[in-house]
């Protein structure tokens, strides 16, 4: 775990393995968009709005699965203190935010016809709106300090508790009887959506995968950039010894992590 | 074509999910790759001033004992 956790080695992976979910990723979401629109029937009941479900859905589980990856990636940041994790957590924040923003339009725009109101305080709704703050939040506090370390270390904390939410959101629809409909695909039991409908949803599922995994992995080069940067302009700056020698914290950290990992 | 459009009356719903879904993850997609664009040109720079000034620094102690 800790030698795939390596900057340079998960850069050199990530990079051999970014064409193929490149080319993967557009063609499932040309599969996905095909079978979402034209290939898959209407809904008996629902009409043509059903269509809206192929995005939303997908969305929301997106959302989820983020936030759970930020806060396994805050507590690795926290338990090892490890820089890789911290930076994937970063990293992963924009795009949980981006896709549970997406599910709580998606789902208005598909409550405004189907159930006659953009908004309810419905449990699965609030609770969504919830992870939408926790994502803006832990983006807000990550950044509120100069020092990226207790950025870091407030953003994991954030991220853990708010990981409660998760839970919550995934058995909301159970716990409490409201206008949210359960459940239909991951349930006790199995599906219980029709296949023609499960293909699309399950494919553009695997397409919002694709996409989450590229631009994590460019946001983690980014990251990187910039700490290398802010390394750089500190040497520069403050110390008059050669920028190679390494003696700086941020940028000697993957030699000093290599260290700490073989003991 | 038009009855795809209309999506049965719904297609303005039905679309504007659609659309906005694909603007936010393109806009997304296109600040990371920005962003690591800016990045990539700014450590470049900083690097090459900071390798200029290396050897000019040795140079210097090289010459010290000479003058």
């Amino acid at each position: 775990m800790h030698r795939f956790a390596k900057p340079s080695v998960f850069l050199k992976l990530t990079g051999a393995m970014m064409p193929w979910v490149v080319a993967l990723t557009v063609i499932l979401t040309a599969a996905g968009l095909y079978l979402a629109l034209i290939g898959s029937p209407v809904d008996y009941q629902q009409g043509n709005t059903v269509r809206i479900m192929y995005i939303h859905v997908p969305a929301a589980w997106m959302g989820l699965f983020c936030y759970v990856g930020m806060a396994l990636c805050g507590a690795m940041s926290l338990i090892w203190k490890h820089p890789l994790a911290d930076i994937c957590a970063r990293a992963t924040a924009p795009v949980g935010a981006t896709f549970t923003a997406l599910t709580l339009i998606t789902g208005s725009l598909w409550g405004e016809p189907m159930w006659g109101t953009w908004w309810v305080w419905d449990a699965r709704l609030t609770s969504m709106l919830i992870l939408l703050f926790l994502y803006l939040g832990y983006i807000a506090l990550v950044n509120a300090f100069d020092d990226p370390e207790r950025g870091s270390k407030a953003g994991s904390a954030l991220a853990l508790v708010g990981a409660i939410n998760v839970p919550i959101v995934k058995f909301s629809v159970d716990w409490w009887n409201t206008l949210h409909q359960p459940a239909s695909v991951a349930r006790m039991g199995g599906p219980t959506i029709d296949p023609s409908m499960l293909a699309p949803l399950l494919i553009m599922a695997f397409a919002f995968t694709g996409y989450y995994f590229i631009v994590l992995v460019l946001r983690v080069r980014l990251e990187l950039n910039q700490r290398r940067i802010r390394a750089l302009q500190l040497s520069g700056l403050f110390d008059e010894r050669p920028v190679a020698s390494g003696d700086h914290d941020e940028l000697a950290y993957d030699q000093g992590h290599n260290a700490g990992a073989s003991k | 074509m038009n009855e795809f459009f209309s999506m049965g009356g719904y297609g303005s719903y039905i679309w504007a999910s659609y659309g906005l879904a694909a603007l936010a993850m393109i806009i997304l997609l296109v600040m990371t790759l920005r962003g690591l664009r800016q990045s990539q040109t700014e450590l470049d720079q900083l690097e090459t001033v900071l390798k200029a000034r290396r050897p000019r620094r040795t140079r210097t102690t090289d010459q010290s004992p000479t003058s």
